[in-house]
């Protein structure tokens, strides 16, 4: 069984080594500070003990004060998981840095977060647009993206914004 | 009923008759024509009828029921084709070399055509025999090679161009154990004439040189474009094949181009080395079931068996195409001739010893395959040490 | 002469969208220097259906129907991921009954998946097809017992929040014993053609080699990572449903090349007949569905549900803001991520290794595009 580590203890184990760049840690993820994600990711990737070699999916999320890229991670070699997350509050260019050095699984992920969400990720070697076209306008998962309500469609028409 | 029999008959009395009253140079002139009709009277109707066989043999292979529609069972469909072909539009690309572009698909049916000109149909029954029957086949059947480079050429396609390229040197590559495994043939009857060579088939040339069979049967398969060495009509590959850009008769004829030299190296196997007409010394042909129809019957057999292995068999890839002409199939092929050349000083008269000598390549063979130096691995490539790849980024 | 190199000139040709052998609307920018491909850009969106937006504009059973549509082959694994995952958020337990026939639909599934996958590999390679037909004769008779299931062939919307949608005919289970009496001695009739068919292996054998840290780093799972010796299968590493109960092998490659990850999924088609075979032994009476209702909440939080799907790990990352819709819908999709690895398996290959290399990897691409 796949077991999901205890958020609040790698948090622990992690403040001995980063310090405050761990921000939060609830059940639902360790939240660190987006600046030092590559170290903090470097060293889950490589500590003996965590080991997590798999890059299980990079999503982000639109919380409407801010956004989060949420990484869940897997360890092939001492099946535990975990998840990692990081917030940025920049509505309108956030800026993330990119892991794909560490796992390459990243690559084609983060291009689709940027392609719909608008979060650029930085020190990725080829950030364009990969579902959508070039030149789409707006970032469509965005919560305030083309907000359509359906009865105001059928009654007016396209909405105008 | 001995003229249904005997189809020379008819033509040994026309020619009678008209030798009665024409001249010489006429004579001459009008029996050739009745020798063409004749022989076009076998070969067109056989191509309705492998269009045929092949596409319902294909949907049986395939646990389908084939051609269905058109006909009752489906028998009618190569009218259907036909008219489907002709009435198509019949496009020129613009920057094309016209006479060449209209030229090619002749030049790819007439040398299938002309082929026919030396296979025995029966005892008597053949358009001419030519004292170097095997040598005037080979040579007219390479023509085609000529036919399909001139198609990609004048198609001022990219692509096309490329896929004539890839034809041609498999087609010329091919031509080698082709006329090899005929070599070990032409020595047990000492002449190149199709005609000897068939009536020299007590025993079957398969018994006594199977692997000239195989090679030869193989070879066809590549000169044909089918089978596992149809990478031209791949449609999985970009190169779309030298004719891309033909539609309407110019691909009608391209069509039929394939399947007459289909039907004519059947029938090259088929008298070569399955004893044409002649089978077990005219025992049981021309008794009771007339040759020509013998001859016939093995015919369709024979593409028949180019269909079975069509549908079953995935292609091969380009470079283990050639591959495999140069360094399995030519070495082979060298070592039947010699060993048949051995055979024939040895016991020339006897054909139960030079059988022994004629199955003496496939330990040979065997041997070489296992043993051949630079063996390459599976893959067709030198394998890569590829546990330390150190994975890139993407660009 | 003295060995002067000739000139040559890479060139860029375009397997464009619509094209016999890619698997769907599938671009890839390939750069060959002669037959030898130097570099691929793969192009993808052209399926862009945006399932992730609709769906934060539905409740989430209205969901269900829309991950039909993801990867078409392989509906029912689609469905089972997305309500695992919702399960897993609002804390919902399914009655056993309802747990078995999700497994049953589920692995019948992945026959039917591995068997279009396999045929159409097999049809790349260039054998007319005949092996797929052969191949597509078995999956009839499994999207028949679906039909009898659900009414539908290819998008069957079966799972449901808390269970299964209906209840299986009475004909169902004597369907599902012949098919399953005759389904190994298929596979065994196949093999015999294909498995040493020396054209197939000069074709494969060494051809798109996946070494085992490359595949875990570009986050390949599914047939593609066990082919390369990883043994990483979420039914045996992460058990959900009830799949600890069933006894099943796990097959793995050595080579990670194409002809392993083609026999790793004929392998993986007998082993899911024998889960199908005990999940129908132990097929016990009750409820189809929890009772639930009808306009599901879930409580505010996030959950991530997984499953082995036939492509690879397929998995659901919810969110939910206490409200009827999800507030994120984020699909994990397979064959999305196994893309990645396309490239780098490709290079210094042959164009039709390409092919062949493609097909095996297993792409589907409304999966891809979503």
């Amino acid at each position: 069984m796949t077991k999901t580590l205890s958020h609040q203890d790698l948090a622990v184990q992690l403040r001995e080594q980063f310090g405050d760049a761990i921000i939060e840690a609830t059940d639902a993820g360790l939240v660190v500070d987006a600046d030092r994600l590559v170290e903090i990711a470097s060293y889950l990737q490589l500590a003996p003990g965590l080991g997590f070699d798999f890059l299980n999916s990079v999503s982000g999320v639109d919380y409407e004060r801010y956004f989060e890229v949420v990484y869940h991670l897997t360890s092939i070699v001492h099946n535990h998981s975990m998840v990692l997350k990081v917030r940025c509050y920049d509505h309108e260019k956030p800026v993330v840095p990119s892991v794909v050095s560490l796992w390459q699984a990243a690559d084609f992920q983060e291009r689709e977060v940027y392609d719909l969400m608008g979060i650029s990720f930085a020190g990725h070697p080829n950030l364009e647009r990969i579902l959508l076209w070039e030149g789409f306008p707006g970032h469509p998962l965005r919560k305030d993206f083309l907000k359509v309500d359906a009865y105001r469609f059928y009654r007016e028409g396209y909405p105008p914004e | 009923m001995d003229y249904i029999y005997h189809l020379s008959r008819i033509m040994d009395a026309i020619a009678g008759w008209l030798n009665g009253f024409l001249p010489d140079w006429l004579d001459i002139i009008v029996l050739g024509l009745i020798g063409v009709v004749g022989v076009l009277a076998f070969v067109v109707p056989s191509l309705m009828v492998l269009i045929y066989i092949e596409r319902k043999l294909i949907g049986r292979f395939q646990i389908r029921t084939g051609l269905m529609r058109v006909g009752p069972h489906g028998v009618l469909q190569p009218v259907a084709d036909a008219i489907k072909v002709l009435t198509k539009e019949s496009m020129t690309p613009d920057k094309a070399d016209k006479t060449v572009f209209n030229l090619a698909p002749v030049i790819a049916l007439a040398p299938a055509l002309m082929v026919w000109a030396v296979l025995p149909f029966a005892k008597d029954l053949h358009f001419t025999d030519l004292n170097i029957g095997i040598l005037y086949v080979v040579s007219i059947s390479t023509l085609t090679i000529i036919g399909a480079f001139m198609a990609g050429w004048s198609s001022n396609n990219k692509f096309a161009l490329l896929g004539a390229m890839r034809t041609v040197a498999q087609m010329v590559s091919y031509e080698v154990p082709l006329v090899l495994s005929l070599i070990g043939v032409v020595l047990v009857t000492g002449s190149l004439s199709l005609v000897s060579i068939v009536d020299r088939q007590t025993v079957p040339f398969l018994l006594l040189q199977p692997v000239g069979f195989l090679i030869y049967f193989i070879s066809a398969l590549a000169e044909l474009n089918r089978a596992p060495m149809d990478l031209m009509e791949a449609e999985s590959e970009i190169i779309a094949g030298y004719h891309t850009e033909y539609s309407g008769f110019k691909f009608a004829i391209y069509y039929l181009a394939e399947y007459t030299h289909a039907l004519a190296m059947a029938a090259m196997v088929s008298s070569v080395f399955l004893g044409g007409w002649n089978l077990f010394g005219g025992w049981f042909s021309g008794s009771f079931i007339p040759q020509y129809i013998w001859f016939a019957l093995k015919v369709y057999f024979i593409f028949a068996v180019l269909v079975w292995i069509r549908a079953t068999v995935p292609r091969m890839r380009v470079d283990q195409l050639m591959g495999f002409a140069w360094k399995t199939l030519l070495p082979i092929a060298l070592a039947n001739v010699f060993l048949t050349g051995l055979g024939i000083l040895v016991f020339p008269d006897n054909d139960l010893l030079l059988a022994v000598f004629g199955w003496l390549p496939i330990p040979v063979g065997l041997l070489w395959l296992r043993f051949k130096p630079g063996a390459v691995e599976r893959g067709g490539r030198e394998a890569v040490v590829r546990s330390e790849y150190q994975p890139t980024l993407a660009k | 002469m003295i060995g002067m190199p000739l000139k040559t000139e890479p060139f860029v040709v375009n397997f464009g969208p619509q094209h016999p052998s890619t698997h769907g609307v599938f671009r890839m920018q390939v750069t060959l220097d002669g037959e030898t491909v130097i570099d691929i850009k793969p192009i993808v969106g052209y399926l862009h259906r945006s399932i992730e937006k609709l769906a934060e504009e539905r409740t989430y059973t209205q969901c269900i129907p829309l991950t039909d549509r993801l990867d078409y082959l392989a509906s029912m694994s689609n469905n089972l991921a997305y309500v695992l995952a919702v399960e897993k958020l609002a804390g919902i337990s399914v009655p056993e009954r309802a747990e078995h026939l999700r497994v049953i639909m589920v692995e019948l599934q992945r026959i039917a998946s591995h068997l279009a996958a396999v045929g159409f590999f097999l049809n790349d390679l260039g054998t007319m097809m005949t092996p797929l037909l052969y191949m597509y004769r078995e999956r009839e008779k499994i999207l028949e017992l679906f039909e009898m299931v659900c009414g539908q062939r290819l998008t069957y919307n079966y799972m449901r929040i808390g269970g299964v949608s209906q209840d299986i005919p009475d004909e169902f289970v004597p369907g599902l014993r012949k098919f399953l009496d005759e389904f190994p001695g298929f596979v065994d009739e196949y093999d015999t053609l294909l498995e040493k068919n020396e054209i197939v292996l000069s074709r494969t054998k060494g051809v798109g080699v996946l070494p085992a840290q490359l595949a875990i780093n570009c986050g390949v799972t599914g047939p593609s990572l066990r082919a390369s010796g990883v043994k990483w299968d979420l039914r045996k590493t992460d058990p959900y449903s009830i799949y600890d109960r069933f006894d099943f092998d796990v097959p793995t490659g050595t080579a990670g090349d194409c002809y392993d990850r083609y026999r790793v999924r004929v392998q993986e088609m007998r082993q899911s007949a024998r889960i199908v075979g005990q999940a129908l032994a132990a097929l016990p009476r009750g409820e189809i569905r929890a009772r639930l209702p009808r306009v599901i909440q879930a409580p505010p939080g996030e959950a991530y549900g997984h499953i082995e799907a036939p492509k690879g790990e397929l998995g659901f990352y919810l969110v939910s803001d206490g409200g009827i819709a999800p507030y994120r819908f984020k699909i994990r999709a397979p064959s999305f991520i196994n893309l990645t690895v396309l490239r780098e398996i490709s290079i210094g290959m042959k164009v039709a290794d390409l092919i062949a290399i493609f097909g095996s990897l297993d792409v589907v691409m409304p999966e891809v595009d979503r």
